[in-house]
């Protein structure tokens, strides 16, 4: 048993389309440890999307290997994978993904419906992690009736709910204002370095990548850089789009 | 787990409220026809039953009048062919239990200020044990009032109602075409006949009172009708046949001619007739079941529709996740919640117009618990057989496909 939380090997993927088939990804091949804080970045289009559904087992690559936590992923059935994402994964998207019809608290409870846990008990939950995102106060609101970097707040309330030991985040800042977007950061910061949550997140911007501590570059599907995000100075952390 | 899933199903279709409730609309639809066809259907055939039982058990009527080929001609106008005497030797016949000669005619009743125009027929004794009909109050007449013509009469329940009100008729002297008559007993109510009318507008006198006093024929001694009772059902045929064998004989037919009467089995036509309700009443619910259908066909359209316009917000579910059964389960919830909630309100619509109806037109409806019972597990088998498709198809979706969906 080793303490790598992600490990994926010979990853390829491509999408089969009208147009012929697109590679995405090729020969993809990262090892994250537990308690590893990384940054993916890359120009548009170079897949970094993509590697984060794989990762997050919404979708499976086309050929591979890709175990989490030391269990094989390709020979998990929809329903295991299903409760992958329940308890091991906390998801949390550029477009904060919240359902606009439930209160904050119903939204960050839900991941707790499919563990069976009763109402009472999923509302304490619920509360405690938009006490903790800083939000308590607003369990009852709706997610319209809050600003951007408050539902970002509530999604990562709603990721961190059940527990997870990886969080994965694609452009969680991409919709927010530079001074928000450093609160969502030290939020991520602080759940990395003091509850010990391993978190792999894309960005676009070199501030945002800097709060991570190693960074992994794709360009065209593959993996042109993984190492420290110090080694800034060697342009890996410029603009990517 | 159930009970959340079936809050989260209250919450969308909250959020829709208008389109759950067309939805619903069109099983209320449903229901409450297949509630309010059953009902007029089984009122109908519980009224036409009600009419058999009231008629008497294994009856033959005789009809004077020739029969043809083409069928039976009404006796009615004809000749009057049949006497007293053919109906005592009817009485002999092995298997026949009882035989009244009937004699009917219309004649304006008077008591006191009050009058009434009714039937009047001129029968014996062994007429209430035919039409198996008993009495309300006072005795029927006896043998030796039919051997004496005296002048005495049984009423019944409408013609004492309306000559007699609250007043007890026995024992009082009413007048027919201006003679006293004693009113010995009253009949007790029967109702409708088969062919709707009121058999207890009627009032019965001996037969030979009828005749020589009432209504005095040209042809005397003959009767209109006679009608026979057998002992059995199985007996019928065979009675049938006899009574025609004997007619034919005392009647001087040849063989090959044609009879100057027609015997006609009241049983087997009666049973006829509640066939016909039976079919009818499954008729109605048959083409109530349709719109029982279409209703369905409603929340099957409803909820693909709602899958599509939902696909991303199962694609949210399922990357925090929901598995597919949990997917499904709450597609199905939602389609079941829909077409019980509006079998629910389908079953007050259509008893409520069941009693409308009856109130309205007088038509005899039934509820009855098996066909709301039956209604409830239609509509939830409807629900669950049109919502399977939507909520199996939403439960399928893979996890990125439904969160890329725009
Ligand atoms: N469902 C799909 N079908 C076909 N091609 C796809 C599909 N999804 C992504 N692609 C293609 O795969 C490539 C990588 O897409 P991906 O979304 O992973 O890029 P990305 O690095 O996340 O880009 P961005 O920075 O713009 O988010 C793109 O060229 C895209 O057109
Ligand atoms: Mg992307």
């Amino acid at each position: 048993m080793s303490d790598s939380v992600i490990r994926i090997e010979r990853l390829y993927k491509e999408y089969v389309t009208d147009a012929g088939t697109v590679p995405v990804l090729r020969d993809v091949a990262v090892t994250v440890l537990s308690g590893e804080f990384v940054a993916i970045m890359g120009p548009s289009g170079s897949g970094k999307s993509t590697f984060m559904n794989i990762l997050g087992c919404l979708d499976v690559a086309t050929s591979g290997d890709y175990f989490l936590n030391d269990r094989d992923v390709n020979r998990l059935n929809r329903d295991e994978l299903a409760l992958l994402r329940n308890q091991v994964i906390g998801f949390v998207f550029q477009g904060f993904n919240l359902l606009p019809r439930a209160n904050l608290e119903d939204n960050v409870a839900l991941p707790l419906i499919y563990r069976g846990i009763g109402r009472a008990e999923r509302l304490a939950h619920a509360n405690e992690m938009l006490e903790k995102v800083g939000l308590g106060k607003y369990s009852r609101s709706r997610p319209n009736q809050i600003s951007g970097g408050q539902q970002q707040r509530v999604a990562i309330a709603r990721a961190l709910v059940n527990q997870p030991k990886l969080l994965l985040a694609d452009e969680p800042t991409g919709n927010l204002d530079t001074h928000t977007s450093k609160e969502i950061m030290a939020l991520f910061t602080e759940l990395n370095q003091r509850d010990g949550i391993t978190i792999v997140l894309i960005t676009h911007e070199p501030d945002i990548a800097a709060y991570a501590k190693r960074l992994v570059r794709l360009a065209d599907g593959r993996v042109i850089y993984d190492g420290p995000v110090e080694h800034a100075a060697d342009g890996h952390l410029e603009p990517t789009s | 787990m159930i009970l959340a899933m079936l809050s989260e199903a209250w919450m969308a279709m909250w959020a829709n409220r208008l389109r759950t409730i067309l939805t619903m609309l069109g099983m209320v639809i449903g229901v409450g026809a297949v509630i309010l066809m059953l009902a007029v259907g089984q009122g109908a055939q519980q009224q036409v039953q009600a009419s058999i039982a009231s008629m008497g058990s294994n009856l033959f009527i005789i009809l004077s009048g020739s029969t043809t080929s083409g069928g039976v001609r009404m006796g009615g106008g004809a000749t009057p062919t049949l006497t007293v005497a053919d109906a005592q030797a009817l009485e002999e016949l092995s298997s026949v239990v009882a035989v009244a000669p009937s004699s009917p005619g219309t004649a304006q009743l008077v008591y006191g200020p009050n009058n009434w125009s009714t039937q009047i027929v001129g029968t014996t004794p062994s007429f209430l044990q035919v039409r198996d009909w008993r009495l309300a109050a006072g005795t029927p007449f006896t043998d030796s009032d039919i051997r004496s013509a005296t002048r005495v009469a049984l009423l019944g329940q409408t013609v004492a109602q309306n000559l007699f009100g609250d007043e007890d008729p026995v024992e009082k002297t009413i007048r027919i075409k201006n003679s006293p008559y004693v009113v010995l007993g009253v009949l007790a109510a029967k109702g409708q006949s088969l062919d709707g009318r009121d058999q207890d507008d009627t009032v019965l006198v001996p037969v030979t009172t009828a005749q020589r006093k009432l209504f005095g024929t040209q042809f005397a001694g003959t009767v209109r009708f006679i009608m026979a009772q057998a002992e059995s059902a199985e007996a019928m045929p065979r009675v049938e046949k006899s009574i025609n064998e004997l007619l034919r004989q005392r009647h001087r037919i040849r063989e090959g001619a044609d009879s100057d009467f027609g015997v006609r089995n009241l049983t087997a036509m009666a049973n006829t007739a509640a066939e016909t309700a039976q079919v009818m009443s499954l008729m109605l619910g048959a083409i109530a079941s349709i719109s029982l259908l279409v209703g369905g066909i409603g929340i099957m359209n409803i909820m693909l529709v709602s899958v599509t316009e939902r696909t991303r917000e199962i694609g949210i579910r399922m990357a925090i996740g929901a598995r597919g059964r949990d997917i499904l389960l709450q597609f199905l919830l939602e389609a079941i919640i829909i077409s019980v909630i509006g079998c629910l309100i389908g079953v007050l619509l259509g008893v409520g117009g069941a009693l409308a109806v009856s109130k309205l037109s007088g038509m005899a409806v039934v509820v009855t618990v098996s066909s709301i019972i039956m209604a409830f597990a239609v509509a939830a088998a409807v629900g669950i057989f049109f919502g399977w498709y939507p909520a199996r198809k939403a439960s399928l979706l893979r996890p990125i496909d439904a969160l890329r969906f725009q």
